[in-house]
């Protein structure tokens, strides 16, 4: 298990510490019917200080129900949760200085002010002092190339441009600690690329301990050290993303272009097709490499058909979690 | 001294900030806004010509002739404007819950209630008080008031009561849709049917209006109660006319209740067993 970060400059004990955390929810059916939902189940975790750590699971998991758990935003049915040393819902105010959190969806900025505008009302919330507010909105808007828009009102940004902005307004004032909901969702390639770069170099400055929720295994393997997988409000691992991977056996993906287009490759010994692409003429196989070796795949493959070139892709991450649900009875 | 001053001026700072970059924004627009103090001017005066209307058929009404009325509506209109600048906004509250937005409130270092009222100013109210006061203004001059300092000082306490009353009751029910999300209409119905029935003489009040709003909502104590008071006119008999008195009471009452329905609500929707 990975469990140190590189950047520990926050003084005190850990990040994150959740003991038995588990919420309930009641929802509404037919009538006056009620029925229970447990949304997290029994979670214990800790993430230590400048730790980057992912948060990972399916729609519904329990992600979300827990960051707000964090933020103070919700009170737990059971357990206890502190949040930089602090309990969330008693300390909120205390808290709100040293957290900061992206909502993928919600904006914290004004939608009819310009982002210079925001971030001079945030510093004021923030109580931040006039020369601390100069030099960290200076950094931000360096590092997060938010030059060319400052003074444009925050609803004609683009999506990638607006969550620059928002990532910017959440770090401000500064805080401990991090906390991302599916940050990258909807965004390009080159700009999930430019946030996820953006990211490291604060962690790198600053210390900053990173919490991020996502669908979007890049931005794990990018940015996160650590992996927390949640299934149905149960923490179903705890690790680094190649433990993860070994876990529930890493499936390798032998890529084949063929000479001529043929029938998908179906009934290869221990490899399943994946998909096709130029009407058969290159193939996906995935195998499992404690059940067979690449070559033992290839030497079936060219039994059946003319291989003029392969090549092999390392796990898919998306695959593998897709195989803890698996596994775990879905 | 100074640092007392340094110390609110650091407190007010986050409001502040927010509050001007609201009147900037709504001021930019120059027109809008020209055409939004218009029609805000225009409001107030069809509900005025309603009065007028109805006294051109009789003289008095629940004991309470043109003129008396007419201090009435400016007392209730300009107290009720001037809540509805500054804090009637909080009836936004719905949409905020439906979007989730409100969980942003919960990332700053703020109350929550005092981050929502100075989330917003609605500036356009401002030449509806000017309607208001001015009612208010030919209301005091045809009546017959023995003027003395405790006159002038009650007027004052007046307003600034029955301004937090209206801006209680706002917040009561901002409190309220925590739980009924989608029926603001029905708290509209008692906030501003409230300043409406404020504007009236509550001596014509049914049973079921001087429930709800002589006790509940104490809206008889914004505007007909202090008038009654003031010109010494008899009242209605369930409401003995030292009562107008009392208006600093309402104001507390319904405050006491505002920020119980808020805490029971924040309560509700951070589902701690509320």
């Amino acid at each position: 298990m990975t469990r140190s970060g590189p950047g520990t400059r926050t003084a005190g004990g850990p990040a994150i510490e959740v003991e038995g955390l588990t919420r309930r929810f009641r929802v509404r059916g037919k009538g006056f019917a009620r029925t229970e939902v447990t949304a997290v189940d029994d979670l214990t975790l800790t993430v230590g200080a400048g730790e980057s750590v992912g948060y990972i699971g399916a729609n519904g998991a329990g992600k979300s129900t827990t960051i707000k758990m964090l933020a103070g935003i919700l009170v737990p049915s059971a357990g206890t949760v502190r949040t930089c040393g602090l309990e969330p819902v008693r300390q909120r105010r205390e808290l709100a200085r040293r957290l900061g959190v992206v909502f993928g969806q919600r904006s914290q900025l004004w939608w009819d002010l310009p982002l210079a505008e925001s971030y001079r009302i945030l510093a004021a919330v923030h109580s931040m002092a006039p020369q601390r507010e100069r030099e960290r909105t200076a950094e931000l808007v360096e590092r997060l190339e938010l030059g060319g828009f400052l003074t444009t009102p925050v609803r004609q940004l683009s999506l990638g441009q607006r969550m620059r902005g928002e990532v910017a307004a959440a770090l401000l004032h500064s805080p401990a600690l991090l906390v991302l909901d599916e940050p990258t969702i909807g965004l390009d390639v080159l700009s999930k690329q430019r946030l996820r770069e953006f990211l490291l170099a604060e962690r790198a400055a600053h210390g900053t301990t990173l919490l991020l929720t996502t669908h979007d295994m890049g931005d794990v393997s990018r940015l996160c050290e650590r992996v927390l997988l949640v299934d149905r409000g149960r923490l179903a691992y705890d690790g680094s993303l190649a433990g993860l991977s070994r876990t529930v056996g890493a499936r390798r993906v032998l890529v084949v272009d063929l000479a001529v287009p043929a029938a998908d490759l179906h009934g290869v010994p221990h490899a399943e097709h994946l998909d096709s692409e130029g009407g058969g003429l290159r193939q996906r196989l995935a195998f499992d490499d404690a059940a067979t070796t690449a070559a033992a795949v290839l030497s079936a493959v060219s039994e059946r058909v003319e291989v003029r070139d392969l090549s092999v892709e390392e796990p898919d991450v998306e695959d593998v979690v897709r195989r803890i649900y698996a596994a775990g009875g879905r | 001294m100074a640092d007392l001053d340094h110390g609110l001026a650091a407190r007010w700072r986050p409001y502040r900030a927010v509050l001007s970059s609201r009147v900037r924004a709504q001021t930019s627009y120059r027109g809008s806004f020209a055409l939004d103090l218009a029609s805000s001017v225009l409001i107030g005066l069809v509900e005025l010509a309603e009065i007028w209307v109805l006294y051109r058929s009789v003289d008095a009404l629940g004991g309470l002739d043109l003129a008396a009325v007419l201090l009435v509506f400016g007392i209730a209109d300009t107290a009720f404007s001037t809540a509805d600048l500054f804090v009637g906004h909080v009836d936004t509250l719905p949409r905020y819950l439906r979007a989730g937005t409100l969980d942003v409130f919960y990332l700053r270092p703020q109350p929550l209630l005092a981050q929502l009222v100075t989330s917003e100013i609605s500036l356009r109210r401002v030449t509806r008080i000017g309607v208001g006061l001015t009612a208010l203004a030919v209301g005091l001059a045809v009546n017959d008031i023995a003027w003395s300092p405790l006159v002038v000082a009650f007027l004052v306490v007046v307003l600034l009561a029955s301004t937090l009353t209206f801006a209680g009751s706002f917040v009561a029910a901002a409190g309220v849709q925590f739980f009924l999300v989608d029926a603001s209409e029905m708290t509209n119905a008692v906030v501003y049917g409230g300043r409406y029935a404020a504007t009236q003489p509550a001596s014509v009040w049914g049973k079921p209006l001087v429930a709800l709003f002589g006790f509940a909502v104490p809206i008889a104590f914004t505007a007909y109660l202090p008038v009654v008071a003031l010109l010494g006119l008899p009242g209605a008999e369930w409401l003995p006319s030292w009562l107008g008195w009392l208006a600093p009471l309402a104001a507390v009452w319904t405050w006491a209740v505002a920020l119980l329905a808020w805490r029971t609500g924040v309560r509700h929707y951070q589902g701690g067993g509320g």
